[in-house]
């Protein structure tokens, strides 16, 4: 969607100077690269190494063999629950949102409002957010509290707060914003001038979506859904800020191992356990970039 | 670095050691009176020419670090208040919400560096090289088990492992036994005041669930069963319990050191502590002197005033078991209204030695995350 061969951009590349044998234009990008490279790459380059390494030093494969215990395999299929749920839910709830809102005025007030409510609220994570499902439909939740008195218990027999419907609800909260916000581009892409080809060809709104506009959403759609996966796949701070004793997800057992006193600590396995999670959230961006290059050939 | 710089160095180092000997042979004039020097090395207040000498010493010293003593915990605020009016020293009291672990990292060798630790049983046994031994007056009253046997480290003060609660929260308004807890009615109320894996309280609080479900301190299997079937009720809150949680309701039935649990009688009316009959397992804390205390004198002061029985009784208003607490009630020196004031236990306590610490850790750990998850 990004307008290739931007003049402005190629103009700043080309050496100011006559003569100059080397060209400088990568010098604007070095800061990015460096950055990069400090904190992208150094870092899993240091987790790589570390996982195949044991306290001592010595080369090893255990760490990854002790990802085989049952309760780390639990703890990857509570992880990848909460992100595969949370991720179709939010990219369902959020195109059904972000629809709504392109139907709209483009200069409207609902449009301006929902984007940049859905802007702050994507980023609401960790302590706040933790804090603000505590203080709503947690057990003492004023909203819970309000319900219960009214003869709804929204728990019944069990309290799903701290499982994982209660996470998936709770990622919910910026998962729907994000797909507003990554799939809304999409949405704008749609001419209407498609709808009216297909009316005045005799075709129905089923004919419309079935062939004209699902095939051409359906790789953003799906794009966005693997974004907002890894989105969720790797969030920690809400977790580590709601559940602070004995719950199993990858990213508190990593912190686990890592902060545990003198025997617990295994920061090889850990490393082993993030190494891990990094391969998944690699699997799931090269779809996402595929999908998204298969998009923006339709859709600019 | 310029000569000049190495010659000045070499005055100020030489200035200081005329200093230090200067200030040794005021105070060592007598052998009724308490050096500097020999101060560092006393044993006891004997050792130093008696208890007016060590009072005067100390007096001299005017200063005395301590670190990591929350004003709330056990009394703390009063009884550096009572010290400091008593005998007109300072105390400068650092990072109060420190750990224990915290308290041995201080010893930096500075003047700024803590006199005296307060610090639980594992950080004690694992720094014994970094104290000096020291034994107070009363030293025959703390149980032989409850000591390091030249004083590198002595208990203070502790007390039992017990489920608070707020009754308010509870079918029928108390917890009779701990099987009550995997009742209907305590859906996501139960909670560990510490991770288990990582809290020496947490995993206090699973020995304890264990002797009280047919366990013993050698195999806590029963109390990581226990809370799984916690978890599998839907009665176990998976939040670490603090005051705030205890506040806002969200952790109304807590595994916790019994004194630390009297607190939350402010923020909750009615706030009850029970602890079982049959699991009454014993915590304390010690007391240490730093190898390099900056106020020698002033840190075995501190000592003898807390293992006095006015210091003792000052605990014991905070909620905690004085260690002297035994002898003191034999000699009728106890405060009987404080005494009275703490959770009544019935049954003989038991405490786990450092080697049944170390195997219960090693099950938690490995077993911990999969029962409650």
């Amino acid at each position: 969607m990004i307008a290739a061969g931007n003049p402005a951009v190629d103009n700043a590349a080309r050496p100011l100077t006559g003569g100059r044998r080397f060209s400088l234009s990568w010098l604007g990008a070095a800061p990015f690269f460096a950055y990069v490279g400090l904190f992208l790459l150094l870092p899993t380059a240091i987790i790589v190494i570390g996982s195949f390494r044991t306290l001592d030093g010595s080369v090893t494969l255990s760490n990854f063999s002790g990802i085989a215990k049952p309760f780390m395999a639990r703890a990857f299929t509570n992880s990848l629950g909460v992100s595969v749920v949370s991720a179709v839910g939010g990219a369902v709830l959020g195109a059904i949102l972000a629809y709504a809102v392109v139907t709209g005025n483009p200069d409207g007030l609902l449009r301006r409002s929902i984007m940049s409510a859905s802007g702050v609220l994507a980023q609401f994570g960790g302590v706040a957010l933790a804090f603000a499902f505590i203080a709503t439909i947690g057990t003492t939740g004023f909203v819970y509290v309000f319900l219960k008195s009214h003869g709804l218990d929204i728990y019944g027999n069990t309290v799903w707060f701290y499982d994982p419907p209660g996470i998936t609800l709770i990622y919910l909260y910026f998962q729907i914003p994000l797909m507003v916000l990554v799939f809304l581009p999409a949405l704008d892409g749609i001419r209407p001038q498609w709808r009216e080809a297909t009316e005045s060809l005799g075709g129905s709104t089923w004919h419309y979506w079935r062939y004209v506009a699902g095939p051409l959403l359906a790789p953003a759609f799906l794009g966005c859904t693997l974004l907002l996966f890894a989105n969720a796949f790797s969030a920690y701070a809400t977790l580590s800020a709601l559940l602070t004793n004995g719950s199993n997800y990858v990213p508190l057992q990593i912190q686990a191992l890592l902060t545990g006193e003198t025997q617990q600590s295994q920061p090889g396995l850990a490393q082993a356990l993030a190494v891990t999670m990094v391969m998944i959230v690699v699997v799931v961006m090269s779809l996402y970039t595929m999908l998204q290059r298969r998009t923006s050939k339709w859709l600019r | 670095m310029s000569w000049r710089y190495q010659i000045r160095g070499l005055g100020v180092a030489v200035a200081t050691l005329l200093l230090v000997a200067a200030c040794g042979s005021t105070g060592g004039g007598g052998s009724a009176s308490c050096s500097e020097s020999t101060a560092k090395t006393a044993t006891s207040a004997t050792a130093c020419g008696g208890m007016d000498a060590l009072v005067t010493a100390a007096k001299a010293e005017g200063q005395l670090n301590v670190i990591a003593l929350p004003p709330d915990w056990a009394n703390y605020g009063a009884i550096i208040t009572a010290f400091q009016s008593k005998y007109g020293i300072t105390v400068n009291s650092a990072n109060p919400n420190g750990s224990s672990q915290d308290e041995v990292n201080a010893f930096d060798g500075t003047s700024n560096a803590p006199d005296v630790v307060d610090v639980g049983q594992s950080v004690a046994l694992a720094n014994t090289a970094k104290f000096t031994p020291y034994q107070v007056a009363t030293w025959s009253d703390i149980p032989a088990g409850a000591k390091e046997s030249t004083g590198l480290w002595f208990n203070d003060y502790g007390g039992y492992m017990g489920i608070g609660y707020n009754p308010a929260k509870v079918p029928g308004g108390v917890i009779n036994s701990i099987q009550d807890l995997l009742g209907s009615g305590f859906k996501s109320e139960v909670a560990l005041a510490g991770d288990p894996t990582k809290s020496n309280q947490g995993l206090n609080g699973v020995i304890m669930a264990a002797v009280a479900n047919g366990g013993s301190l050698d195999d806590v299997s029963a109390g990581v069963n226990f809370f799984h079937q916690l978890k599998q009720k839907g009665n176990y809150v998976p939040v670490v319990g603090t005051d705030a949680t205890v506040k806002a309701g969200q952790t109304p039935v807590l595994f916790e050191w019994d004194y630390l649990s009297t607190s939350h009688g402010k923020s909750v009316p009615n706030w009850k502590i029970f602890v079982p009959s049959t699991a009454i397992i014993g915590g304390y804390y010690s007391q240490a002197i730093n190898k390099a205390a900056p106020h020698p004198a002033a840190a075995r002061l501190w000592e003898e005033y807390l293992f006095s029985n006015e210091g003792q009784n000052l605990w014991l208003k905070g909620g905690a078991r004085p260690v002297r607490m035994a002898a003191m009630t034999t000699a009728g020196a106890v405060d009987s209204a404080a005494a009275a004031a703490l959770p009544a236990v019935k049954g003989t306590p038991q405490v786990p030695s450092g080697d049944q610490t170390t195997k219960a850790s090693q099950y938690v750990i490995a077993n911990w995350s999969a029962a409650v998850s």
